[in-house]
């Protein structure tokens, strides 16, 4: 009761009991929260293929963005592109603003999930804001090795990339 | 010429941080007094010697000295003057440099704050202090030097990237690194102590206005860096749960979660090993959160150039400074005998209560951050762990601490009585409840998550109104109550106002979450929207020129009926050196919330795609944060609590036997 | 007491894990080239000095080792790096091939003239296609080719300070 417990033992157990049954119960949480929608595959195209990735199902997608894919639909908010790791090349819709560093050639990281078509439609594409603009996941893995100059941008050339447009 | 200055004065600093860190420690040993009063003097050398190091990179910038590769790399003629400056640490090793002048610099107001520590004490701090000093400075020497030369030197710089050219980035950095490095002094007394095998109430004492003096700054840094994300950005987001984010959140929550917990020790010399390991965890933090950025073993969008030599380099340093710490905790916590007996109700408890609640929120941040770790070191593949799961556990651990965080003032320590404070607390309920509920009926249902974040910020704000109008017996006697509220001491005064600012926040992140308006569309010159029953027209775009940049800058004119609110003005920047586009979002801030603004791209025919948002009460997350850095720094303006100048309470604090 | 003890078998655990990630080599930064020890990849790129031989595959197989420099003139680190390629050039006495990587001739040849021509020959890759073959990450960058034409050194980024002397010299060395 809360007239206080007499010895320093007692105490102790109090605490580590409450303490445990915390971490057990952050425990549970952790696997109960990871094992649901908020853990999302990070992908790049060939392995959505080999994975065999349903439609709907939520996840990363990261690659490069095909020189002379771009295009922007009539309503000028839809855009299409195609992501690649040189091996495989995936469609990608995004309705909205795309972000700063987007371009042809170079990495990006999108969100989403497939549709019934088989295209990835992003809920957002991510901009990167570092000092060397190449996001780790877009790097081709694929034995190809179609090693881009803007994708694997590294700190001594990528500002002299952009220098030159 | 300056950069042989800096790079003579950063050896002078390691010269400095050797003998600081090693003489001091025999000299604690062996009750030496010179040696340990060696620790102040390399404590102001090495001061000194990195401001003359962190001087002369600054000059190097403000100059444009190309032949120092930094620059050359960070830097542009054409870069406005504050950018320059910001760009001595918008880079890796120029903010490794600023990090050492930091961690120089608490060490040496220690040593001045501090003068009335022991002397073993304070010598056997400083040394670890300084021990810190040396890692991070050979760190520089062996592997990011920042004062290399270029030979010969370029024309002109590479310009630092668009984005980072922001007032808000500019102090975004060094807010954080003051707060990170702040928790360094936590972490020596900590260490000092375990040496010493002590602690005692009056360590306590030292450490609390330490820890909360970092608290503030590293609130400071995660708030400028949210607000940073929020404007520029452009998609109206503040946090993401980032690696990154993630890396200064962690040290912010296990600080948090010190400051508590050394009251108890200062008040009642119970939870003494807990508290000395949750010092050394929250530098930990601080320390990993340097080595994820760096590293690059995490993907994240704020990410430092990698670099595979630097990262071992780090991790070998982090090894040996945690490592070696929690070794020494583990052979050293049994001395730590707790005195103070308390009941399961009781002021006590409640901060174990936030403590357990904090620390198990750190850990799952730190689990869910470095989880995509563990699964790929499994060969499972890439995977990345989003906002979801944060936000689901943020709601499940922070909740109850919330509910708690109403009542646990209201306990007495040692012994409190549950149904007193209820007594206290129960309009707060109520008006919580009924604030719930009123939502959950005026919306018809569908917002249950929403009820219940009003109902808690609500909860929380009666409750602190509540407990300081029982402090002031303002409905037993409301006539001296006014006489009352003056005695209430500043910290007690922090401690409401910090606490009213996690409720203001709840009540930013609920209300912004749950009722923002969006709208994505193509307008062309004449076209008007509604938002939130804000008219937006669209007045044409113009080209605008900067100082190093060039932009298109929309016009939109907000109505509300027919009275006129605002102009707002995004621009679309294309920056030169390096070129590059930004977005700026022009934001307009209503006391009901902002109204938000960001212009896209031509879409042909005149048209422009614009994304236009309403965001309810989002302002309140930056004045809760506000509330609490300025409640910390009540507290901390409380004359019992300066810095390092106990009132002595208990004179011998730290045996002087060997 | 176990339970004081569980920290640090937390943070060794952690630790174990960070350097076991960090050795995987899945690092992103410095690819290991897929080039070396096998043939250089077939090119011919117009030369920049006009009315010259292009540059080509064959250029590469004479019977000793030459550099194949990746170069722009817009590149900050390309100025850094070549007061070394003028020392390889006069003191090492290696042919250099410059391949002017998606710059325009006229810089080009302004960036030579400024600062002196290492290059025995000089070839222009505009649209950056032969770069792509070669698995260029950035530029600069220098590759090491012996007699047979097959690659053997990759220089990654600039060659500065100790890069002459420690890495780049030392592989040429060998080869000779």
């Amino acid at each position: 009761m809360a007239a206080g417990l007499k010895t320093r033992k007692k105490q102790r157990l109090l605490v580590v009991s409450i303490g445990l049954t915390s971490l057990i119960g952050a425990t549970l949480l952790v696997l109960f929260a990871l094992g649901g929608d908020s853990l999302s595959l990070f992908l790049q195209p060939s392995e959505i293929k080999a994975r065999g990735i349903e439609q709907g199902k939520h996840f990363r997608l990261g690659g490069l963005v095909e020189s002379g894919s771009f295009f922007k639909e009539d309503d000028g908010l839809t855009y299409h592109f195609i992501v690649t790791d040189c091996a495989a090349s995936q469609d990608v819709q995004f309705k909205g603003l795309l972000p700063d560093l987007f371009r042809e050639g170079q990495g990006v990281v999108t969100e989403g999930a497939l549709n019934a078509n088989g295209v990835f439609v992003a809920s957002t594409v991510l901009a990167k804001h570092d000092e060397n603009y190449a996001p780790p996941g877009t790097l081709p893995k694929s034995e190809e090795q179609c090693v881009h100059p803007e994708a694997a941008a590294s700190t001594y050339g990528t500002a002299s990339y952009l220098v030159s447009g | 010429m300056a950069g042989e200055i800096g790079h003579f004065s950063l050896i002078w600093v390691l010269v400095a941080a050797a003998i600081g860190a090693v003489l001091p420690q025999i000299g604690a040993v062996k009750g030496d007094t010179r040696l340990m009063q060696l620790a102040d003097r390399t404590a102001y050398v090495q001061f000194l010697m990195a401001l003359a190091a962190f001087a002369a990179l600054t000059y190097a910038f403000l100059v444009s000295d190309f032949s120092v590769s930094n620059v050359a790399a960070n830097s542009h003629t054409l870069k406005p003057l504050l950018y320059k400056i910001s760009g001595v640490w918008g880079n890796h090793e120029g903010s490794l440099l600023l990090w050492v002048l930091i961690l120089t610099l608490f060490a040496t107001l220690v040593s001045w704050r501090g003068a009335k520590l022991p002397l073993r004490f304070r010598a056997r701090v400083l040394s670890v202090q300084s021990l810190l000093v040396f890692g991070f400075v050979s760190f520089i020497l062996l592997t990011s030097n920042p004062f290399l030369r270029f030979d010969p030197a370029p024309f002109e710089g590479n310009g630092l990237n668009p984005l980072l050219q922001d007032p808000g980035l500019a102090f975004h950095p060094p807010m954080l690194y003051l707060g990170y490095v702040g928790l360094s002094v936590s972490f020596s007394f900590a260490i000092a102590a375990l040496l010493e095998g002590e602690v005692t109430p009056l360590w306590a004492r030292w450490v609390r206005p330490w820890t909360l003096l970092a608290w503030v700054f590293l609130t400071g840094g995660i708030a400028l860096g949210s607000w940073w994300a929020y404007y520029e950005l452009g998609w109206g987001g503040w946090w993401f749960w980032d690696p990154v984010e993630n890396a200064s959140f962690m040290p912010w929550l296990a600080a948090t979660a010190l400051l508590h917990s050394a009251i108890v020790v200062e008040k009642r010399d119970a939870l003494k090993s807990w508290t000395v390991l949750l010092a050394i965890i929250a530098f930990s933090f601080s320390l990993l959160g340097t080595f994820l950025v760096r590293s690059g073993i995490l993907t994240s969008v704020h990410a430092f150039a990698v670099d595979p030599e630097r990262g071992v380099f780090i991790l070998a340093f982090l090894a040996i400074v945690i490592g070696g710490s929690m070794a020494l905790y583990a052979w050293r916590a049994p001395k730590m005998v707790p005195s103070g007996l308390f009941g399961i109700v009781s002021r006590e408890s409640a901060l174990v209560v936030n403590n357990i609640f904090l620390s198990t929120f750190a850990a799952v941040v730190l689990i869910g951050t470095l989880y995509p770790l563990f699964v790929e070191a499994s060969g499972a593949g890439q995977i990345t762990v989003g906002p979801p799961f944060f936000e689901y556990a943020a709601a499940v651990l922070m909740s109850p601490l919330v509910v708690a965080l109403g009542i646990g003032p209201l306990l007495a320590w040692k012994r409190g009585k549950l149904p007193k404070a209820m007594q206290i607390v129960l309009p707060a309920l109520v008006v919580a409840l009924i604030a719930g509920l009123a939502l959950v009926w005026s919306q018809s249902g569908g917002v249950v998550m929403t009820a219940f974040g009003l109902g808690l910020a609500v909860w929380l704000l009666t409750a602190v109104f509540a407990e300081i109008a029982s402090r002031i017996k303002l409905w037993q006697s409301p006539g001296n109550a006014f006489g009352r509220l003056r005695k209430i001491t500043r910290a007690q005064w922090g401690m409401s106002i910090a606490h009213a600012g996690l409720a203001v926040i709840i009540l930013g992140v609920t209300v912004s979450e749950a009722f923002t308006d969006e709208q994505l569309l193509v307008m062309a010159p004449g076209d008007s929207t509604m938002v939130a029953g804000h008219t937006f027209t669209f007045d044409g775009v113009a080209p605008v020129a900067g100082p190093n940049y060039s932009a298109v800058r929309g016009f939109f004119t907000v109505a509300e009926g027919d009275d006129f609110v605002t102009t707002l003005l995004p621009e679309d920047r294309v920056y030169s050196n390096p070129v590059m586009n930004t977005t700026e979002a022009a934001i307009y801030p209503l006391f009901t919330g902002d109204l938000y603004a960001v212009i896209g791209e031509a879409a042909g025919g005149n048209r422009w795609s614009v994304r236009l948002y309403f965001k309810p009460m989002i302002s309140a997350l930056w004045a809760g944060a506000l509330m609490m850095m300025i409640g910390g720094l009540l507290s901390l303006s409380d004359r019992r609590l300066r810095l390092g100048l106990p009132t002595g309470r208990k004179k011998i604090a730290v045996k002087e036997s060997v | 007491m176990i339970n004081r003890f569980i920290p640090l078998i937390i943070v060794l655990g952690l630790f174990a894990l960070f350097l076991a990630r960090m050795n995987s080599g899945e690092n992103p930064k410095e690819l290991d080239s897929v080039l070396i020890g096998r043939a250089a990849p077939q090119f011919e790129l117009a030369s920049l000095q006009g009315g010259n031989p292009p540059l080509t595959t064959a250029d590469l197989k004479i019977g000793k080792p030459v550099l194949v420099n990746f170069f722009a003139s817009w590149c900050v680190p390309c100025r850094a790096e070549h007061e070394s390629l003028m020392v390889l050039a006069g003191q090492y006495r290696v042919p250099i091939y410059g391949i002017a990587y998606k710059d325009s001739p006229d810089r080009s040849r302004a960036f030579l003239t400024e600062l002196g021509n290492p290059f025995s020959k000089t070839g222009i890759d505009q649209n950056g296609r032969v770069a792509i073959d070669w698995g260029v990450t950035g530029v600069p960058e220098t590759f090491l080719v012996d007699g047979d034409g097959i690659v053997r050194y990759r220089h990654w980024g600039p060659i500065v300070g100790d890069g002459l002397r420690k890495r780049l010299v030392p592989e040429l060395e060998k080869l000779r």
